[in-house]
């Protein structure tokens, strides 16, 4: 069952408390795979009790789909995870983040070429086959530029998914971040990108710093949406109709009545376009 | 059984449901807030803090060339073997 | 540029090595090409700043032991000597005890590693399956018990208890006196997780419970009584592991 076309929110355990006394009415949470590959104890007890109130959504972070090989014992371990709580959805990274044996810890960019389309579309075939399950991959936020790249991002994006019938996970935070950094139009990414494919929309918060030719934008997540960025999100359902939505806010976690004023204003914006595409 | 061992299994499982009582051997007041174990996850997405973060380089420590001191509560323990904080910079 | 034509599988050793503080890969620029190597210092942050990140969280005693700043520089050798082997971050970082031990900038404080085994088995605690209690009335002496997968005994050389517990939050770091050196740790039902100094004859009572000794053997001359009440108070011993 696809997500539901309303606003999620980035679980953390520190809101447990606030979640089970208030239950918000909100359509789903999310969580990183990685952080409830642990035997038991309290991350798969909250998760479980979430799970009966809430669609889940499951957001993997070591894949490495972008890298030269995906780390197949971890597939295993994630498949196991997805067979356990049955997760609404799966979303991964378009990044790479280990290098043989050795996990770095970041979301990693990658060349867009004809050998890397390749690749990640072999690893896309891979996880989906051993999941038993639809993904949805992430457009990444990136700092810098590959001379070797010749694919646009966008294209980049929309034949893995026509090659390898995923779905995909279109980070407006994302597209700004990488935009600015490369001083390129959001919206022109946006003309270029399918929203048709798209199964989520992630909003998070960024960090700029000021170099000599202007703004650098970093993925932080640890700050409220920017305004442009909600002004991207508008354009996004204007285009392409209400789509599930996930605040993520990783660094610096506020409390919870911040976060959920966060999910509230993306349900506003959702609100709208539902009305919207209802007077038409 | 042994007369002292059922004697003692039986005390056990009595205390065993009491909540507070003088021979429990963790007292209430040690019960006291501790650091979470990493309580809120070690995975998440988010990049990290920009570019000016600082000892990104290892090479400010290696060998030789280092030059910190530990300087947090170590600097006042003394432990029985004698071990206090007035420590100084090892050569190496 | 030459990498038009390399292998995809080319790039990531020359970006890997430039993480490491290597010289930028020719490859890599930017829309303002003198930017590329400030704005490559992005991801050079972010994996150096939130390995040490991790490691501080699972070892926030160790960082208060040594002070923030040095607990960081320590911990930039300490990644690039045990870099994680798995992305699962929660099950990176065992080494840091050894890795302690010989680490000459620390030789004066002997007690690191023990405070470190201490707060690395609270981790594996905090993240140990799950079982179910036993009935205590079907406690019996002549049965091996079935002890919770999160129970662990540390029985260490140096009075590490006692200097962990001194740098809890609030507290002032100072240690007032030393007690047993053997560390008991356990995660309770509502999924806190202990860690209590005991007694060396307690501790060996234990440590026959564990290696599957029935409870009158294990025992010996000890009094089982504390042991078996704080084992049974907190559900320590169990039917079989199960999940929740």
């Amino acid at each position: 069952m696809p997500l539901p076309a309303t606003t999620g929110l980035g679980f953390k355990p520190q809101h447990f408390q606030d979640i089970r006394a208030t239950r918000p009415d909100l359509g789903f949470f999310e969580v990183h795979a990685e952080n409830y590959l642990g035997a038991g104890g309290a991350p798969h007890a909250m998760l479980t009790a979430l799970r009966q109130d809430y669609a889940i959504s499951i957001h993997g972070v070591g894949l490495s789909i972008g890298g030269p090989q995906i780390d197949l014992a971890h597939l295993s371990r994630i498949k196991a995870l997805c067979d356990r709580y049955d997760p609404d959805s799966f979303s991964e990274h378009l990044a790479w983040s280990s290098h043989g044996t050795e996990y770095l810890n970041d979301l990693l960019p990658l060349p867009y070429t004809p050998e890397t389309l390749d690749r990640v579309c072999d690893h896309v075939d891979r996880v989906q086959e051993v999941l038993g399950r639809r993904l949805l991959l992430e457009n990444p936020s990136t700092y810098v530029i590959f001379a070797q790249s010749e694919i646009p991002e966008t294209d980049f994006l929309a034949q893995i998914a026509r090659r390898t019938g995923c779905g995909l996970l279109l980070d407006v935070n994302n597209v700004f971040v990488s935009c600015v950094n490369h001083r390129s139009d959001p919206l022109a990414w946006l003309d270029a990108f399918p929203l048709d494919l798209v199964g989520e929309i992630h909003l998070g918060g960024h960090d700029q710093e000021d170099l000599p030719s202007g703004p650098l934008l970093i993925d932080a997540h640890g700050a409220e949406v920017a305004e442009p960025v909600w002004a991207l999100y508008a354009e996004v359902l204007d285009r392409a109709g209400a789509l599930p939505t996930l605040v993520e806010w990783d660094n610096d976690v506020p409390e919870w009545h911040v976060l959920l004023a966060e999910a509230q204003r993306a349900a506003t914006l959702l609100a709208d376009a539902r009305q919207h595409a209802a007077a038409q | 059984m042994s007369p002292k061992f059922a004697a003692a299994l039986a005390t056990a499982i009595s205390l065993a449901g009491v909540t507070a009582h003088a021979d429990d051997m963790k007292k209430d007041a040690e019960m006291e807030k501790c650091y979470g174990v990493a309580l809120a996850g070690q995975n998440d997405c988010a990049a990290g803090p920009g570019t000016t973060c600082a000892g990104t380089s290892t090479k400010d420590y290696q060998g030789n060339a280092w030059k910190l001191v530990p300087a947090g509560t170590c600097a006042e323990m003394e432990t029985p073997a004698g071990h206090n904080g007035s420590l100084e910079p090892i050569e190496m | 540029m030459q990498q038009h034509s390399d292998s995809p599988a080319d790039f990531t050793p020359a970006f890997r090595a430039a993480l490491a503080g290597g010289d930028l890969p020719d490859f890599v620029t930017a829309r303002v090409p003198d930017e590329a190597a400030i704005r490559f210092a992005v991801y050079r942050n972010n994996v150096a700043h939130s390995l040490r990140e991790a490691l501080a969280r699972r070892y926030p005693v160790i960082r208060r032991l040594v002070g923030a700043e040095f607990f960081a520089a320590m911990a930039g050798e300490f990644v690039a000597a045990h870099p994680p082997a798995t992305p699962v971050l929660q099950e990176w970082g065992d080494a840091f005890a050894g890795f302690l031990a010989g680490f000459p900038p620390v030789a004066t404080l002997p007690y690191l590693g023990d405070v470190a085994r201490i707060e690395w088995a609270r981790g594996l605690s905090y993240h140990a399956a799950d079982a179910m209690p036993m009935p205590p009335r079907r406690l019996t002496e002549t049965a091996p018990l079935r002890l919770h997968p999160s129970l662990q005994l540390l029985r260490l050389t140096h009075p590490a208890f006692d200097i962990w517990q001194a740098n809890q939050p609030g507290r002032d770091g100072k240690l007032r006196g030393t007690g047993p050196r053997n560390v008991l740790i356990w995660r309770r039902p509502d999924f806190e997780v202990e860690a209590m100094a005991i007694a060396d004859p307690d501790a060996d009572f234990l440590q026959g419970l564990m290696q599957g000794q029935p409870i009158a053997q294990a025992a010996g001359s000890t009094n089982p009584v504390p042991i078996l009440t704080l084992l049974l108070r907190h559900g320590l011993i169990c039917d079989k592991e199960t999940r929740s």
